[in-house]
């Protein structure tokens, strides 16, 4: 096998950061190779060195790319070499069909003038490559993340790609598209198109990866053989110390009931007479962890957002009751004041305001917290976000620091401090560590133990089935915009859970107690 | 590190503001004196930087919580000239006191503010297309309401909203006492206020600007007040707009800057959706920016009327975009959620100066106004420049 691309010793510093630090990576032509590390390891950091995203001359080292020196000065000189990235954060636009974002800038086009048909068709084979069952002509933004990136992927596949570099290409995907992209994965395998991927799946990594390199801290640590990959060595070289538990130990010490919802029913906010949330009862006692399982599109994040505050969809009935008692929730204000806290799904679109410092963004959803007579109290907000700080252990030189500088595992445990300034009872978390590596799963997994400890109740939506297992102490299964069933944490398994979703006739099935 | 990248970031934005402010005051000194006319800096063009260009830091002031909650209002001229208009049809006509006619007129403003911030905050109508709406229609309405002609004069009383100078209460008369008394104070506090940012920001981790920077800063700042207060004093003492704003700017700071309501103004144009799942009444607020800037607006409109002694059809004519461009030469952001009362102001009286100057050096309108966009599209890219650094 030949050497496709080698980096050597890159050194990439900001402005009193070193974020590489002399790191190597060698990948073979035709292989797929994975990355792994911690959030802010340096991986996204590497990969926007390799795409030219910073180019030559603004990092110290040198890149052998098909035998010559690469010296990119943007991104078209990295695509130009058939170098193409798709990054965590997609690139669409929204308000454009699949085609039109699939040809952007590089169009089906004859002397500046589009042929529609023909993109249409080349778009129509794109998808179907992916897997993806939509028109061409659909629009990118009514469609959800997971199929998103199913197009970000079409889109590489209609360019002439040498080498293409998965940024956690399956951190917002469900399992059933996760497999089928990990497929594809190995079919452009076999085509010849070497691979780089970046994940915190190690699983999947186990699935399709020839080789690994863990970064550690902005350093290469190792890289494996396909002989030699095991999780816990993988896990070990990444966090620096061995885990002989992903989940922290924890005795259930369930109390009183704390939070009921009966009979919950929403519409869609615009297709009049679609619902989406049908005639759903479910509660959660004080220090239990429940888990809300489900695929895409089952309506979890819906029936969270209708209930916070009547945050989505509209014509919105039942009862939500907290201590036995029914409470008003039909503001987000009335919802915190209730003692409901929702943790976001997004946390960029929707958790944070990203330009603003750490502290601000903490005392967001409490503000008179901080505040006397309507006047803050700076002093204080800085006390308390320097709290949740050290509670959480934000890694950070300052909370003054904007929160857009974070990692992902970082931003998290900001929107949780925030939420967890209101002093909530019930904690909504919708995929709390979605795109977070396992070093900061951990530690958010342990706050979650520790908020039931506390005896407040936790109500986790997740697509990750082991964590909710890990995690859960009973798991309510979510399809459709129904309930279809309820396992305790002794009965419930993946394979159970993916029996309730595949069986699921369509009636509201098991009444829950 | 990143953060004291952008704490430096913004005291250098803070300190260009300055630095421009009293670069473009030395370059007309020296023009001025160059073309042998009488000095730049003396008491009555200081005096008529505030009288003439007050409205504007006012419209500024409410603007800015516009632009910050991510929106923009261009009636403000419009507004400025009906409420104008209205003040006068109240005071001449219908020959009511100056104190009825004053908050009635303020009402009216703010009630103008409402009607459009009711479209833009609860109808989701972007600002751009009501107040564009509400521009030609308080236009029109002030045609409508003068019938073409100019109203005035007014009684004294009204005049002094805007040509009036505070009373000397120590009767020292010239140079006048009250004036240097305030100016002393003045000058005391700003200090304080820097020392206390100081070591708040030192207490909080936030890396201080160099101290010879600061004390630098401080005394330029201070020698100004001092410089521009005994010209004051020398002249006919404090005039009463400039104490007007002077409260309103404080207010303003403050409001913005240490109160729950004002934070969450900008979390309304940094984020509008996190804001609305943090509990924050976005639309509320939107709303009260709206009906703010009416209530600003018509204040601005009497103190022009007042200064011209009538109010009329073309009164106003400009007056958005003077406003606008002052909030962004100050730093604010076009995509809202940032902006700082200070900048606004500092802004404000950039443009002021410049206003003044070149009409002193007989530059035509013409040229003025090109040099004016010229300076805004400067301020703008400077500060991209900076971002992007």
């Amino acid at each position: 096998m030949s050497t496709l691309l080698e980096m050597r010793e890159i050194t990439k510093i900001f402005p009193g950061v070193k974020a590489l630090d002399r790191v190597s990576l060698t990948v073979e032509a035709g292989e797929i190779h994975a990355i792994c590390g911690e959030n802010g390891a340096g991986k996204s950091t590497l990969m926007k060195v390799l795409s030219g995203v910073y180019p030559h001359g603004s990092y110290d080292g040198e890149i052998i790319y098909d035998g010559q020196p690469l010296q990119n000065r943007g991104i078209r000189d990295s695509e130009a070499k058939g170098i193409i990235i798709i990054h965590q954060e997609l690139a669409l636009i929204p308000l454009l069909s699949i085609a039109e974002n699939l040809f952007m800038g590089n169009e089906v086009a004859k002397n500046g003038v589009i042929s529609w048909p023909l993109a249409m068709q080349k778009t129509g084979e794109l998808l179907r490559q992916v897997g993806l069952n939509e028109p061409p002509s659909a629009v990118v933004g009514k469609l959800g993340v997971g199929k998103q990136q199913l197009i970000e992927i079409a889109k590489a596949l209609s360019k002439n790609v040498r080498l293409l570099i998965l940024d956690e290409p399956t951190a917002a995907l469900q399992e059933a598209d996760a497999d089928r992209l990990l497929d594809l994965m190995l079919e452009l395998k076999a085509k010849g198109v070497t691979q780089i991927i970046i994940s915190h799946k190690l699983n999947e990594i186990g699935r399709v990866a020839d080789r690994i390199t863990v970064i550690r801290d902005g350093t290469s640590v190792s890289t494996l053989n396909k002989a030699d990959i095991s999780e816990d060595r993988i896990i070990r070289d990444m966090v620096g110390r061995d885990m002989a538990h992903r989940y922290p130990e924890r005795i259930p010490n369930v109390g009183e009931l704390l939070f009921e919802v009966e009979n919950w029913s929403c519409m869609h906010p615009e297709q009049t007479g679609r619902q989406i949330i049908k005639d759903v009862s479910l509660n959660v006692r004080k220090g239990e962890i429940v888990g809300i399982a489900g695929l895409m599109g089952a309506g979890r994040t819906e029936l969270a957002m209708s209930i916070f505050g009547r945050s989505y969809g509209k014509g919105h009935a039942g009862t939500v009751k907290m201590h036995g008692k029914p409470v008003d929730v039909s503001t987000v204000t009335k919802a915190i004041k209730a003692g409901i806290s929702y943790v976001t799904e997004d946390r960029k679109a929707l958790g944070l305001i990203l330009e603003e410092p750490i502290l601000r963004n903490i005392s967001l959803a409490n503000l008179s917290g901080i505040a006397k007579n309507s006047v803050l109290d700076k002093r204080r907000e800085a006390q308390v976000a320097e709290g949740y700080r050290r509670q959480l252990a934000i890694r950070t030189p300052s909370v003054q620091q904007k929160v857009v500088n974070l990692s992902g595992g970082n931003q998290q445990k900001v929107v949780l401090s925030k939420w967890l300034f209101t002093d909530p009872e019930l904690l909504i978390l919708d995929e709390p560590t979605r795109g977070i590596d396992v070093g900061a799963k951990f530690e958010i997994y342990t706050i979650m133990k520790e908020l039931a400890e506390q005896g407040r109740g936790v109500l986790m939506i997740s697509s990750e089935m082991p964590e909710l297992l890990g995690m859960c102490d009973r798991i309510y299964v979510m399809n459709e915009g129904r309930i279809v069933g309820e396992l305790t944490r002794d009965e419930a398994s993946q394979e159970k859970i993916m029996a309730l979703i595949v069986k699921d006739n369509g009636k509201t099935t098991e009444k829950v107690a | 590190m990143a953060e004291n990248q952008s704490a430096l970031g913004g005291h250098l934005r803070e300190n260009g503001m300055l630095l421009a402010l009293v670069a473009i005051v030395a370059l007309f000194s020296v023009l001025v004196s160059y073309q042998g006319k009488p000095m730049f800096l003396q008491a009555p063009n200081i005096t008529n930087i505030f009288l003439q260009n007050g409205h504007v830091i006012i419209l500024a002031l409410g603007m800015l919580l516009i632009i910050v909650a991510g929106h923009i209002d261009l009636s403000v001229g419009s507004v400025a000239a009906f409420t104008g208009a209205v003040a006068a049809y109240l005071t001449v006509s219908l020959k009511l006191p100056v104190y009825a006619v004053i908050p009635l007129t303020l009402i009216v403003g703010g009630l103008i503010g409402a009607a459009q911030g009711y479209w833009v905050a609860y109808w989701r109508i972007p600002s751009f297309i009501v107040t564009l709406a509400g521009m030609l229609v308080f236009r029109g309405a002030t045609l409508w309401l003068l019938g073409g002609q100019n109203i005035g004069p007014f009684p004294k009383e009204f005049q002094a909203m805007s040509s009036g100078f505070i009373p000397d209460l120590t009767g020292i008369g010239k140079p006048h006492g009250l004036t240097l008394v305030i100016a002393v104070v003045a000058i005391a506090v700003v200090i304080w206020i820097g020392l206390r940012a100081r070591r708040r920001d030192m207490e909080f981790g936030i890396t201080p600007e160099p101290a010879g920077l600061f004390w630098g800063r401080s005394l330029v700042i201070a020698a100004a007040m001092a410089f521009v207060g005994w010209q004051l004093a020398s002249f006919r003492g404090l005039p009463n707009v400039l104490v007007v704003l002077a409260v309103l700017i404080i207010l303003y700071a403050f409001f913005t800057e240490n109160t729950v309501q004002g934070r969450r103004i900008y979390a309304v144009g940094g984020n509008y959706k996190a804001a609305q799942l943090s509990g924050i009444g976005t639309e509320r607020l939107v709303f009260f920016c709206f009906v703010n800037m009416g209530v600003l607006a018509a204040l601005a409109g009497m103190m022009v009327t007042a200064r011209l002694n009538s109010a009329t059809p073309k009164a106003g004519t400009g007056f958005e975009l003077d406003a606008i461009a002052a909030v962004f030469i100050g730093g604010a952001s076009m995509a809202g959620g940032s902006g700082k009362i200070i900048g606004v102001v500092i802004g404000a009286l950039i443009m002021g100066v410049m206003n003044m100057g070149m009409s002193i050096l007989g530059v035509g309108i013409d040229y003025q106004q090109m040099i004016k966009g010229l300076v805004l599209l400067l301020a703008v890219i400077f500060d991209v420049y900076n971002k992007n650094k």
